[in-house]
């Protein structure tokens, strides 16, 4: 079944991406987490997102468009990135989840993905 | 076929599968869609439907096998129902055939319970779980020993079954590295299916329906992971409690405490049995609280051998079963020890420190503050808090008891009767 891992991540990870005495560092952790998940050949898809400041969220209520900067919850862990995996079992996602770096400095999220509905099918 | 049973004798058999049975059968009946509220839909059914046709056709001979074949009809008549079935439905089928019941070899239980057990469950409900889903207790009773209101744990109930149904949990015997993180609440349940059969729910019917249950599983386990010291400790516990099962009720089926029980009429082979297995514990050097407990059993059958019952060591080793585990019932335990060991003050003082709202419908601390009272010599306390016990016994021979110890207690003109105490160690 599949699963999205929701890999949150610390504003100080985010920071990490782009400093020099760090950023190496930073991204192969992450390379090593895709590379062997690739391997293994359970992705279905799955991305890395820019930081939260480039984002942009939208609300609609009573038919009046707001359009906000930046993710609305000030929270400490943020969404950094997420894969689809097609696993056996939550157990199989959860080890893979444990692998991803910012299991260690944030959270990784794990949730079933709905199957999809009999009509699109 | 057996020729056809009178209503009654078809009422009892089957009753007697659905509660010997009931968790093997949901365990073969969730493994392949993990969904426990269908499967105890469709075993109800089943039963409802055993009850219609077994007085007319009489009881099958395999009981059990009639009543899985009933309830996956019913499965799979819901799944085409709810149009689920595809071009899989071949090869579903193929499966569901493949799981009928395989006699004794079967361990489809001890997977359910790790399942109930998975660390993705709510940590309070994984108990409960196992007692209603692998062992059939009602979430009214269950919330009764774990001392929450009925519409919060049947909400829990329910909402963890959702989560097994739907978060994609592994339905196995979980590697042995995540064995022992959750096995605490599978020995739990285990201990708690037994205390209920103890209590009350095994009948003159089926006098080990529930306790032989939770032993049988003991020992699943016990094989399953013998490096484990806890599993031992329990099974030595429930042994110990076992082996003096004739003892407890007199030839009138009336309740006899611990301390007036006739030794000779203890099963001698189950004591020895549960001594070597908890040496065998002991040497694994971590003393938990199944141990404990078991060694709290192991001083009492040793009253009649040395002739005393050993406070000193009783106190000892309820201070570590604290320790370990702090529970209401290891604190009342302690607190009897410290009165009967003389201080029946201090022993009071700990009773009434312990949670009002959580002791107060909870019949072992009345027990026990009324013996303690009377320890103390405060008569119309002991007198008041044993009225308390009664009205929150349901057992009828233990109510009997209290009830004559209450007109002793009632009648005694300044000397009280210290004798009686009750089994509140188990």
């Amino acid at each position: 079944m599949q699963f999205m891992l929701i890999l949150r991540e610390t504003h100080d990870d985010f920071a990490r991406r782009a400093d020099p005495a760090q950023s190496a560092d930073y991204w192969g952790g992450w390379n090593a987490f895709i590379e062997a998940m690739a391997q293994s050949g359970i992705v279905v898809k799955g991305d890395g997102l820019q930081a939260p400041h480039t984002s942009t969220t939208v609300r609609v209520r009573d038919g009046n468009r707001t359009v906000e900067d930046g993710p609305f919850a000030d929270t400490k862990e943020q969404l950094g990135g997420y894969f689809i995996v097609d696993v056996p079992d939550l157990d199989t996602a959860i080890d893979w989840a444990a692998k991803a770096p910012s299991a260690r400095t944030a959270s990784v999220e794990v949730r079933p993905v709905l199957p999809p509905m009999p009509s699109s099918q | 076929m057996t020729t056809p049973s009178t209503i009654e004798g078809v009422d009892r058999a089957a009753e007697r599968v659905a509660r010997s049975s009931y968790g093997k059968l949901i365990a073969i009946l969730t493994r392949r869609d993990k969904d426990i509220a269908a499967a105890e839909d469709a075993l109800s059914e089943a039963l409802v439907a055993a009850l219609q046709r077994w007085p007319v056709d009489g009881v099958p001979n395999n009981p059990e096998a009639w009543l899985i074949t009933a309830a996956r009809n019913r499965l799979k008549n819901r799944a085409r129902a709810h149009g689920i079935q595809r071009a899989a439905e071949p090869e579903i089928q193929r499966r569901l055939d493949e799981l009928a019941p395989h006699g004794d070899q079967f361990d489809e239980r001890l997977s359910l319970m790790f399942l109930c057990a998975h660390p993705a469950i709510d940590i309070a409900v994984r108990t409960p779980l196992i007692l209603q889903v692998v062992l059939g207790i009602d979430a009214g009773r269950i919330a009764r020993a774990f001392l929450v209101e009925p519409t919060a744990m049947s909400q829990r109930l329910v909402r963890a079954k959702a989560r097994i149904r739907d978060a994609g949990l592994r339905y196995a015997l979980p590697e042995a590295g995540d064995m022992p993180e959750r096995l605490g609440a599978v020995l739990d349940a285990i201990y708690a299916a037994f205390g209920q059969g103890w209590d009350r729910l095994d009948g003159l019917d089926t006098p080990d329906a529930l306790t032989g249950e939770a032993i049988w599983l003991a020992r699943l386990i016990v094989q399953l992971m013998p490096d484990q010291p806890e599993p031992k400790g329990l099974l030595a516990l429930m042994l110990y409690c076992a082996a003096r099962q004739t003892a407890r009720r007199d030839g009138k089926g009336r309740f006899v405490p611990l301390d007036q029980q006739d030794p000779r009429l203890w099963d001698r082979n189950l004591i020895i049995e549960a001594e070597g297995l908890l040496m065998t514990a002991a040497r694994a050097g971590t003393f938990g609280r199944f141990q404990c407990e078991a060694a709290i059993q192991s001083v009492h059958i040793q009253r009649p051998i040395t002739g005393a019952l050993n406070l000193a060591a009783l106190r000892t080793i309820y201070d570590l079963l604290i320790d370990r585990a702090d529970s209401i019932a290891a604190r009342i335990g302690r607190a009897v020890v410290i009165a009967e060991a003389g201080d029946p003050t201090a022993a009071l003082a700990e009773l009434d420190t312990l949670p009002l709202a959580r002791v107060r419908a909870h019949q072992p601390w009345w027990v026990a503050r009324s013996h303690v009272s009377a320890l103390a010599g405060l008569r119309d306390d002991a007198v008041a808090s044993i009225q308390e016990a009664i009205a929150l016994t349901e057992d009828e021979a233990v109510r009997a008891h209290l009830i004559e110890r209450h007109e002793r207690l009632a009648g005694a003109a300044g000397s009280l009767d210290a004798n009686h105490r009750t089994d509140t160690a188990i």
